[in-house]
């Protein structure tokens, strides 16, 4: 978990405000809307995991904007809604925006009501208005503000409505806190009364807890959550605050009487917990009782008509796998020509620079290192790279936008119950495709520790984006050529749909296998929201997915793939004996590599890919042609005789993708699992289980392909 | 008592209101959080492929619970007027 609260003001003078909602509500629009490009955001928009923030400015008036991750409490059930909570309390922020959903207000409240508890210094943020308006229904924001006595705007940020109003009400509300000048104070912020024995409760805690505490925090609220014995909270205070609370004799010994007169009245821990819990409830349903008038409950049906073909028993599954299909084929179709086109472009300019390099006279070396070295790989990697990114990004966003992955999860949580892990993990999963680090963070929508790090280590087995490229080529070289003509993609296809059902495959059976040894339980309990479809703004999908995804992947892969081409030249160039040094570790690694059906070179592409998946195929292409056969590459044919030249069968192609489904998960992923785990023994599992995984069923397949006399 | 059903069994497009709540503390907390309180309606909605989860409209929102977490909170069909 974050331990930090990493956001400082870069001016004095910035007001900084916390963004708080319920996931699903359009609050990363509202963030990425209020602060455009002036942000440092994840990369991985609508999974705020970690504190993303960003500028603007409004009037005379400097805002650090912070987007805390999606919750529906504070009450500290998951590491987010800790995080959350920590940043509202200790990260001293001027103001806290809750951002909620109009078309869901009722269950929105309960977070709101959380926050007041915390702090006064609250706007609400009324989102969604537009398909609140769809769904006839009518959100009364005068009668919101009455009732909760803070300032209440109505957005819809999607299309920018209602956003220079909220500026306003951040920066009039800002700027009444700062000058303190309480007749201006109209609205006065609603505080739910518990009942009476409670209230009594707090009130022998509270002056004594107001005397112990920051003015900044709630001595009222602190009272509460030390009668609900909220541990987290607590832990939380010793970290921010370097006190412990309970460690004031004469606070624990009111503590002490304060239960025990509870205890007296009845009202044990549970029941003190479902006592608040219920009333906070039943206020939220009165307010918007008052405030939200629905002209028509049949507003769920489209979304339910939707739902009854896409999660069908019969059309359900069928329908997912058809979808990712359709994925891929879009795909693989599509990168095609591009990625001819900009190999042909980028080794047009190899030559000029060859040109250039004679021109001015430079030693061959020079020549050598920089152009055939760093710069070939770098246009293979851009080339093989960049077009199936720059489509796979865009779609798999748009169904991310849609709706749509909620539905996968749903669709197979019965077999992730079956395999004892949690039903989110298909959330993470799904994560996985883009990026397996980012799925990694993702996992922290999982509370279970034991159910989260079956999803960290088996996150692996889904091919990330860095991978994708590999196996399409790989499958178009080898598989595909059977088929001619428009066939050929179809081939294609279906091929990579296959790897990718037996990645899933594989994350059930590990996840089973780790839940019946090294990670022994039962499934904990779960809720997984559906939220209502949505019709994804394809603009911003394009925008968001091609500068947050495409282009921070690529640069990734470019800054690994430029010193990697460079160590290969060296390797290659560099003779120990009558061998290239290159030649030489390819020669130690290759009985191993033949054993489970690679090679010596193949198994070292994977090594130096540990940085980064993305240049195994330039490293390997790199490695061969380094190794004596000079050509010119211009196409995957010419890349085809180029691996066939050095033995590649079908047999060597279904095992380098077989071992880029399962190997060791990237250094990148490595060093994000260590941080969300705290643990070096299970950054060493993750990285061992998919590895042996890996290697075992190479060997299994190579094997039993030679022995069957298949080659 | 003997009338309240686990809230798993009830039939799809059928209402029920939340009387008890039979889980461990951290289920129950999850539940509260969702605003499943004594008198909250839910309608059953859709069941996935396999059968579980169901899918349940909870304040509007639809969430999907296992059959042994929903098993936890005991609901009495609400009687229709015909």
């Amino acid at each position: 978990m974050e331990s930090e609260l990493p956001i400082e003001r870069t001016d004095p003078t910035d007001q900084l405000i916390a963004l708080a909602g319920n996931p699903n509500v359009g609050k990363s629009t509202v963030f990425n809307s209020l602060t455009g490009l002036n942000q440092h955001t994840g990369n991985w928009p609508g999974k705020t995991v970690t504190n993303a923030h960003g500028r603007y400015r409004h009037k005379d008036r400097g805002f650090l904007l912070v987007d805390l991750p999606g919750t529906y409490s504070l009450m500290a059930n998951s590491a987010e809604e800790e995080a959350a909570r920590d940043f509202i309390c200790f990260g001293d922020p001027d103001t806290t925006v809750v951002v909620a959903d109009a078309t869901c207000l009722e269950r929105n409240l309960f977070l709101l009501l959380h926050t007041l508890e915390i702090t006064d210094r609250v706007v609400l943020c009324v989102n969604l208005l537009d398909e609140a308006k769809r769904k006839k229904i009518h959100v009364d924001l005068k009668e919101l503000e009455r009732r909760l006595g803070i300032p209440v705007v109505g957005t819809s940020a999607r299309n920018g409505k209602g956003l220079e109003e909220l500026k306003d009400a951040v920066y009039h509300f800002a700027g009444r806190q700062a000058s303190r000048t309480h007749q201006e104070t109209a609205l006065t912020p609603l505080k739910i009364r518990y009942d009476d024995p409670i209230e009594k409760a707090v009130g022998i805690l509270e002056p004594h807890v107001r005397g112990l505490l920051p003015d900044r925090l709630d001595s009222r609220w602190v009272s509460l959550k030390l009668l609900d014995g909220d541990e987290t909270l607590l832990a939380a205070m010793r970290k921010y605050l370097g006190f412990d609370l309970t460690e004031d004799p004469a606070l624990a010994a009111k503590l002490e009487d304060a239960k025990a007169r509870l205890n007296r009245a009845g009202i044990g821990p549970e029941l003190f917990r479902d006592k608040i819990a219920a009333k906070i409830v039943s206020a939220a349903e009165s307010i918007s009782r008052k405030a939200v008038t629905t002209e028509d409950g049949q507003y769920l049906e489209r979304d339910r008509k939707i739902d009854r073909v896409l999660t069908s028993r019969t059309f359900g599954i069928p329908i997912m796998i058809g979808l990712l299909g359709v994925v891929f084929w879009i795909t693989i179709t599509g990168a095609n020509y591009p990625s001819q086109a900009i190999a042909a472009f980028l080794f047009g300019i190899e030559d000029r620079l060859t040109e250039f390099f004679a021109f001015i006279g430079t030693p061959p070396w020079v020549h050598g290192a920089l152009v055939m070295g760093v710069y070939r790989t770098l246009a293979w990697v851009v080339s093989v790279m960049l077009p199936p990114m720059a489509i796979f990004f865009p779609l798999f966003t748009l169904l991310e936008d849609l709706g749509y992955l909620p539905r996968i999860a749903f669709n197979l949580d019965h077999f992730f119950k079956k395999s004892c892990a949690h039903g989110k993990q298909a959330l993470t999963m799904c994560m996985g495709f883009g990026c397996n680090a980012a799925g990694i963070i993702g996992c922290r929508i999982i509370n279970s520790p034991r159910e989260r790090l079956i999803a960290m280590i088996t996150n692996n087995f889904v091919p990330c984006n860095g991978r994708f490229p590999t196996l399409i080529a790989i499958i178009t070289m080898f598989f595909a050529g059977a088929a001619a003509g428009p066939l050929q993609s179809a081939v294609s296809t279906l091929l990579l749909t296959g790897v990718i059902l037996l990645g899933v495959v594989m994350t059930l059976a590990v996840s089973r296998v780790l839940s019946r040894t090294i990670l022994k339980g039962i499934p904990s309990s779960f809720a997984l929201e559906l939220p209502p479809y949505r019709r994804p703004q394809i603009g911003r999908v394009i925008v968001r997915s091609v500068f947050d995804r495409t282009l921070f992947v690529l640069g990734r892969a470019v800054t690994v793939a430029a010193p990697a081409g460079l160590i290969i030249w060296v390797m290659a160039n560099i003779r120990v004996g009558d061998l290239s040094l290159l030649s030489q570790c390819a020669g130690f690694l290759d009985p191993f590599g033949r054993l489970i059906g690679l090679d010596g070179y193949i198994l070292m592409a994977f090594i130096l890919g540990f940085p980064a998946n993305e240049i195994v195929i330039p490293i390997l292409i790199m490695s061969y042609m380094a190794a004596g056969n000079m050509l010119e590459l211009d196409s995957l044919d010419q890349l085809r005789d180029l691996l066939v030249s050095h033995g590649w069968t079908w047999l060597t192609a279904l095992c380098t993708m077989l071992f880029s489904l399962m190997h060791w998960p990237c250094g990148t992923t490595c060093l994000t699992i260590r941080k969300e785990s705290q643990s070096r023994k299970w950054t060493l599992v993750s990285f061992l289980v998919p590895t042996i995984t890996g290697i075992a069923v190479c060997f299994f397949v190579a094997n039993a392909a030679r022995l069957l006399g298949m080659v | 008592m003997d009338h309240y059903m686990p809230l798993n069994t009830l039939p799809l497009g059928k209402k029920a209101k939340v009387k008890i709540l039979t889980s461990d503390p951290v289920s129950r907390r999850r539940f509260l959080d969702l605003g499943l309180i004594s008198g909250t309606e839910v309608e059953a909605l859709q069941k996935s492929p396999s059968g579980d989860p169901i899918a349940y409209n909870i304040r509007g929102a639809v969430i999907a619970l296992r059959s042994e977490d929903a098993s936890g909170i005991l609901v009495e069909e609400a009687f229709e007027w015909a």
